[in-house]
């Protein structure tokens, strides 16, 4: 096990490679230019030469990509030219309110939807089950922005409970960190519930009718011990899998949640750095979450070792 | 697990929660903190190598200017009062008592001389001056004098110019950063000090009250007067949705919205702790700009067709919805202001297809397709290029309207290659009027070829009324030569104005002497509790 993850792990080192190699290419042939946003509406040519000779972006391509090679194989992810602050620190200072959202979405989601399947699963053609059906096909349906602003409307401008937008750390105390996150996470989990409840369902029902399943019940178990024991254990391998997958989405996802709710998050950061074409930002953050997606995708495939012995590496 | 059991560790969970709640309600928050959401979020620092509005109104918190100007567009003494010889060649200025920057150490001489070579490097006022400056030297700490190659209005009207690029000062050891690098210490003698350990660019700018500024004793007028601070910090918070940023007021979690999106008007219509208000009045004004390199509009008769083909009300309609928040206006240095003039007002403000049709045939247009750039990421400009290209099409221009964002506009408006590959014909934009007052500081009027601002017009004659206009003092000339550039701009189609519009600002009605301006200014505010 412990090689394969080391295997997986030196494997990473070339992918990244052809990630930054990918992206810097990308980047550079999108027509945009940092200068302009640097220097406003009214510079001349001139002003925004004189920029673009300062920032090094007058130099040939390949000069650029291999500058930025060395630095980041020295461990630095450069700076941003923009705003002259380091790309890490704009990263170290953004991921918070991201992996506290996304947790908390992945946890609610988790906690609500796999009942939820489970549930609708046991009692597979009855009203629970279509009332879980219609909530998935709801769920996947309603865009997330719609979900944010209706949950603003009611929750803060109507009633006055939760704060409409911001973030506060944990530093700040639990309940003002928690409180700014309660929406957000209501309005992305949506989605995510009806697909971990969907697939949850349906791996369910495909175990139920297994032999084991019979074997349990004659041996007397009682039913939430077949349940949870032998048929959400069995069928957790596509749950694991769908979990797994929706993090990795959420990257993309929390973009939008975090415009709506204003959460200062690499979300937001990236859509700022592709419309201001800051180059070593958005390089710094897609190396960032490739690495993150490999690592996900890693610890998925450990984590079947876990809930199914017969997975072996 | 027992009922007993969950209900005490309920129990306990609502009391870690309330206790976590009491405890955050009793951390001091400070009750003269302006929470400020601006127009964008404020990611350079450098007020002079950047021209972007929200980098000028950060210039105002934190630096000062010599000169100011007040709401009668009447230049004013700020740090500095001034001196003129007799012969009008040399103006001695003396910094007032109680100048520090905000390292504590004095404001001198050296410093002002110094902040202004970087300015006159990259401001186009700033340019035009420095031809005329001979000299500049320090006399003493408190005093320096520039010399003159013959009397002008620039060096007044340009130390106090106020918009994009302003003459801030800053200590000579940032100021002698090369124009053309960002500076990396941002200190100045300004009403507001830069918190630097709680800036986040684009997200979060925290400003907090310089207790040593010494503000004058007049009453505050735009960038004149006093700036009293009545508040001890003003926090800039970035929110990139306007419903979230409007409910947020409604919530009073902010206090102030810079731009309050017409669409999202009838939110705060009737409420009593919101007050909705127009402070700058000037507003801004949009045009668009024709690249005078290629056909069609290397041809005036096909430029001048497609000037009364779109008609102003049209386009500020799709811009501003309601007549109250826009006027038609012809004048390239803004209606309102001293140099305002109507000439050209028939070809530009009402849609007069037939005569662009005649024109079209008069200069034999062949039919060249005309590449429109439209960017639809920003508000402000994306409806412009819609309804020019439906009147140029009315008219009989053969259309290509390229739909992009507008990072990719700022490249391709930059590109001189033809239309066909990779260049364009017209883009369209905005600008506040008063960064526009007078044939100087108007970018757009410039038709120094090449060097001129993107579309590259060449005109010798408007350039030569531009050099006069710099050396003269007496008021009524430069009216008069103003007006003139203002009819050769228009009859050559250098730059199109397509009408003017004001933005509204939203504010808690718990903040007091708000200040009318034409840009966003917090000395003067109070906020009751």
């Amino acid at each position: 096990m412990w090689t394969y993850i080391a295997r997986r792990l030196a494997a990473t080192v070339p992918v990244m490679g052809m990630v930054a190699l990918v992206v810097f290419a990308i980047l550079h042939l999108t027509p945009g230019d940092p200068a302009a946003i640097i220097a406003g509406d009214s510079a001349t040519v001139a002003q925004l030469d004189q920029i673009r000779i300062h920032m090094g972006l007058d130099k040939p391509m390949y000069v650029q990509f291999f500058l930025w090679l060395v630095q980041l194989l020295h461990g630095d992810l450069g700076v941003s030219l923009i705003s002259g602050v380091s790309v890490s620190g704009m990263i170290a200072g953004r991921v918070g309110p991201t992996l506290a959202l996304s947790t908390t979405i992945i946890v609610f989601s988790v906690i609500v939807a796999v009942p939820l399947g489970v549930l609708a699963a046991w009692r597979q053609g009855t009203l629970v089950d279509r009332s879980v059906t219609a909530f998935s096909v709801l769920g996947f349906s309603v865009p997330v922005f719609v979900n944010g602003y209706l949950l603003i409307l009611l929750f803060s401008v109507v009633l006055g409970w939760l704060p409409v937008q911001g973030y506060k750390p944990l530093s700040a105390g639990f309940w003002p960190f928690l409180q700014r996150l309660i929406l957000p996470t209501l309005a992305l989990s949506t989605a995510y519930i009806a697909l971990i409840a969907r697939i949850t369902r349906t791996s369910v029902l495909e175990v139920m009718n297994e032999d084991y399943i019979r074997t349990a019940r004659a041996k007397g178990l009682n039913e939430c011990s077949v349940l949870i024991h032998h048929a959400l254990r069995n069928a957790s391998v596509p749950i694991i899998t769908i979990i797994g997958l929706g993090i990795a989405q959420l990257i993309s996802g929390v973009v939008v949640t975090e415009s709506v709710f204003n959460l200062p998050g690499l979300g937001r950061l990236v859509v700022e750095a592709v419309l201001a074409r800051d180059y070593p930002v958005i390089q710094g953050l897609i190396l960032l979450f490739s690495f993150a997606y490999i690592l996900i995708n890693l610890l998925v495939d450990v984590l079947y070792t876990l809930v199914d012995p017969r997975i072996r590496y | 697990m027992s009922f007993e059991w969950m209900k005490w560790r309920l129990t306990r969970t609502l009391h870690v929660l309330a206790l976590s709640a009491v405890v955050w309600m009793a951390t001091p928050v400070s009750a003269q903190t302006i929470t400020a959401v601006m127009q964008s979020g404020l990611r350079i620092l450098d007020p002079i190598m950047s021209s972007a509005a929200i980098t000028n109104i950060h210039g105002y918190m934190i630096y000062d200017t010599l000169l100011g100007t007040d709401a009668n567009y009447k230049v004013q003494p700020q740090m500095a009062e001034w001196k003129v010889s007799p012969d009008g060649k040399t103006y001695t200025f003396t910094l007032r008592d109680g100048l520090k920057w905000h390292d504590g150490t004095p404001v001198k001489a050296e410093d002002c001389i110094a902040s202004i070579k970087r300015w006159g490097e990259q401001d186009v006022t700033g340019q035009v001056l420095m031809k005329l400056v001979t000299d500049m030297k320090v006399v003493d700490d408190k005093t320096f004098e520039i010399s003159l190659k013959t009397p002008t209005d620039v060096l007044l009207s340009g130390l106090a110019k106020v918009g994009t690029r302003t003459a801030f000062m800053m200590p000579k050891r940032i100021a002698d950063t090369p124009s053309s690098q960002p500076i990396k210490e941002y200190i100045g003698s300004g009403p507001f000090k830069f918190v630097a350990s709680e800036f986040r660019p684009g997200l979060k700018v925290v400003y907090e009250k310089n207790k040593d500024y010494v503000p004058r004793s007049e009453p505050a007028s735009w960038t004149a007067g006093g700036k009293v601070v009545n508040v001890d910090r003003v926090e800039w918070i970035s929110m990139p949705d306007s419903l979230t940023a409007t409910n947020a007021l409604l919530n009073h979690e902010i206090d102030y919205l810079e731009v309050m999106p017409y669409d999202l008007l009838p939110m705060v219509k009737g409420k009593k702790d919101i007050k909705v208000e127009i402070l700058d009045k000037l507003g801004l004004w949009t045009y668009y700009r024709f690249n005078f390199l290629y056909p069609p509009f290397d041809n005036k008769l096909i430029r001048q067709a497609a000037m009364y083909a779109v008609g102003q009300e049209d386009v500020l309609k799709a811009l501003a919805s309601d007549p109250k928040f826009y006027r038609t206006c012809a004048a390239v240095f803004g209606c309102g202001t001293p140099y305002a003039s109507n000439y050209g007002a028939q070809m530009l403000i009402p849609s007069n297809i037939e005569k662009a049709k005649q024109l079209l045939k008069e200069a034999k247009y062949d039919g060249t397709p005309v590449v429109i750039l439209q960017p639809t990421d920003n508000a402000q400009v994306s409806t412009q290029p819609v309804v020019i290209a439906a009147a140029f099409r009315k008219a009989g221009f053969n259309v290509d309207l390229q739909s992009m964002d507008w990072q990719t506009l700022t490249t391709r408006r930059a590109s001189k290659k033809p239309p066909a590959e990779g260049g364009w014909n017209i883009h369209a934009t905005t600008g506040p009027i008063i960064g526009i007052t007078d044939p100087l500081r108007n970018q757009a009027v410039a038709t120094n070829g090449s060097q001129a601002w993107f579309g590259w017009p060449d005109f010798p004659k408007i350039e030569a009324l531009r050099a006069k206009f710099a050396v003269t003092s007496d008021p009524a000339e430069l009216k008069a030569i103003a007006e003139e550039i203002q009819k050769e701009v228009i009859d050559e189609g250098v730059v199109v104005p397509l009408g003017q519009f004001v933005i509204p600002t939203a504010y808690s009605t718990k903040l007091t002497g708000v200040l009318q301006s034409p840009l966003a200014l917090f000395w003067n505010i109070r906020k009751s509790k």
